[in-house]
């Protein structure tokens, strides 16, 4: 059974149609990525997945159960992780603080008034060790505000990492890096990928095609296309779509 | 402010200053010409502010309707007081519980808001306290208000001791200023002080990341009115009476305008700074003139245009760059010397 099944999703804004009968599955320590261009429902669709939009027909189960229509908060802590194409931090504090305020620990702990995190050294080294494999272990003291765009970019999946996620969605993560920063992002998606499941949207098709285990192309509100990287070249709806192309 | 990783203390020096210099105004304050009641009602809006601070600095929450719950503990302590006989501390912690009820109410219709929808809620409820104070003449007594509210003794076990005069009753209300202190500072340096302040920073990265959104603003200002309550309860005891006036639009701005000329923003030490300015200035400047409010109000679109961090954000500044110019000049003593041990 996949770790995470959509099935048959509608969702619509005004007389809008953006997401017509979408049905996905990820499979378990399984790369996925999601390709299509701008405007074809991609981003609406994670919207969707990750509980910031209910689907207005369809439904949404992870590791075997309904989560259809949960918030944020909820599917959150039933291990989903996500990260944002514009960036959402909290851009006072530090970039340890960051990680550190997106912990499972800080999650449980939260309405105590009695604790003080800065006597935690456990959580405090866990969010450490998160930032480390985001490259960020330097940058530690600075705050969210103050870092380079593409530290930001780490710092955006360092957060969504700290949850300690089964499933991890990222939003778009190459966007506005240039080649060096791209890169170095490859490499530690690479080294996530053996970890956990993760899920992709990207338009750098080079990027999902070195990455990806299985790709699912979205235009038009719909899944057009499906399959390994392999496959899908070969996929005749990508290739007319001029996807195939630049791969 | 220090970060969710730093590790804060229970009791800090700037505490001690405060407790201190409060604690010794009997000594001087009538030698430079004031007087211990006005020590008393900085102390009262001090607290006051704190409170409304845990919501407007670190939960980014704008109330402008503070006042109804510095009103709400006012009328608790005085009905309390007069219709059930209630006695110091009883009168004091049934003051807490009504307004953090009355609060807790409130905060259930507005908690999924934010920004201006947010505060025109809280304006709107307060007035609505505000309304029921001035119409419900059988309980609360209209326009006048209870009058004749008493400073009950407070009892020891082996001794009472009177709170009648404006001294006793200001060791008191520093006793439970300094205690409410020590709670709100560690209550800002909990997780769930850290958590409310990142909600501030991003409510929709802190959805996502699991926290509830809604319970931590809840909450939040559930605790900022009982903290508002007790104020109100001192108020009254301090003035012998609760009237409308107490729970009026204009307290509401009073406070926001103490917590912003302050610092609130920035510093835990805001309000504290911020109420200290107003009330002093209220008495000196009104000293000489009526219209004193006005010039008060031109300093405050001064500071809001020009120092939005308040007075705590000048110091921070001036800090700041005090350390980097030090920092400069000490790389420029050192280097000679780094050069002479290369040499």
């Amino acid at each position: 059974m996949a770790l995470f099944e959509a099935k048959q999703l509608h969702k619509r804004f005004g007389d809008q149609v953006v997401l017509e009968n979408i049905s996905l599955t990820f499979e378990e320590g399984q790369l996925t990525g999601i390709m299509g261009p701008n405007g074809a429902g991609k981003s609406t669709c994670f919207n969707v997945l990750t509980g910031r939009f209910r689907p207005d027909r369809g439904n949404v189960s992870f590791a075997g159960e309904d989560i259809t229509g949960l918030s944020p908060r909820e599917i959150a802590s039933k291990g989903i992780s996500r990260s944002f194409q514009i960036m959402n931090l909290f851009n006072e504090e530090t970039a340890l603080d960051n990680v550190l305020l997106s912990s499972p620990t800080v999650r449980k702990q939260g309405f105590s008034m009695l604790h003080d995190l800065g006597r935690n050294t456990a959580a405090r080294d866990s969010a450490f060790a998160v930032l480390s494999r985001v490259g960020l272990a330097d940058k530690a003291d600075i705050s969210a505000g103050s870092l380079s765009y593409g530290e930001r970019r780490a710092l955006e999946i360092g957060v969504a990492l700290a949850a300690e996620p089964r499933l991890l969605f990222l939003d778009e993560p190459t966007a506005g890096l240039g080649a060096e920063g791209t890169a170095r992002l490859v490499e530690l998606i690479a080294q996530l990928k053996r970890q956990l499941t993760i899920v992709i949207i990207e338009h750098d098709m080079r990027f999902l095609f070195n990455l990806a285990d299985r790709i699912s192309v979205i235009h038009w509100g719909q899944v057009i296309a499906e399959g390994t990287p392999n496959q899908l070249r070969e996929n005749p709806w990508v290739q007319r779509s001029n996807l195939g192309a630049l791969a | 402010m220090l970060g969710p990783s730093r590790y804060a203390p229970l009791v800090t020096a700037p505490m001690l200053i405060t407790v201190a210099v409060l604690a010794t105004t009997p000594l001087w304050l009538k030698q430079i010409g004031l007087y211990q009641y006005l020590a008393l009602e900085i102390m009262i809006w001090m607290l006051f502010a704190l409170g409304h601070n845990l919501l407007l600095g670190y939960g980014g929450l704008p109330s402008f309707g503070h006042g109804a719950y510095f009103g709400i503990g006012a009328y608790a302590f005085g009905l309390l007081q007069l219709k059930a006989g209630a006695g110091l501390i009883a009168g004091l912690l049934g003051a807490i519980l009504v307004s953090a009820l009355l609060g807790a109410l409130v905060a259930a219709f507005i908690s999924h808001r934010r920004g201006i929808y947010y505060a025109l809620l809280t304006i709107a409820f307060g007035q609505v306290f505000w309304f029921v104070a001035m119409k419900w003449h059988s309980v609360t007594g209209g326009e006048d208000g209870l009058l004749n509210i008493k400073r009950p003794d407070l009892s020891l076990g082996f001794a009472d001791v009177s709170l009648r005069s404006n001294e006793a009753f200001f060791y008191f209300a520093l006793v439970v200023f300094a205690v409410a202190l020590i709670a709100l500072w560690r209550l800002v340096h909990s997780p769930f002080g850290r958590v409310l302040r990142a909600i501030k920073q991003n409510e929709m990265r802190a959805s996502f990341v699991g926290h509830n959104v809604w319970l931590y603003k809840w909450l939040a200002f559930t605790l900022s009115a009982s903290i508002a309550g007790l104020a109100g309860a001192l108020f009254a005891m301090a003035q012998q009476s609760a009237y409308p006036n107490v729970m009026s639009l204009h307290n509401s701005g009073f406070v926001v305008m103490m917590v912003l000329i302050g610092g609130g923003l920035v510093s835990f030490w805001g309000p504290v700074i911020g109420a200290l300015v107003f009330i002093l200035s209220r008495d000196l400047l009104g000293a000489y003139t009526e219209t004193w409010l006005l010039w008060f109000g031109l300093v405050f679109i001064g500071m809001v245009l020009y120092q939005p961090n308040g007075v705590a954000g000048v110091w921070q500044a001036w800090r700041a760059k005090r350390r980097t110019s030090l920092a400069a000049q000490n790389t420029l003593v050192s280097l000679p010397v780094a050069a002479a041990k290369e040499a």
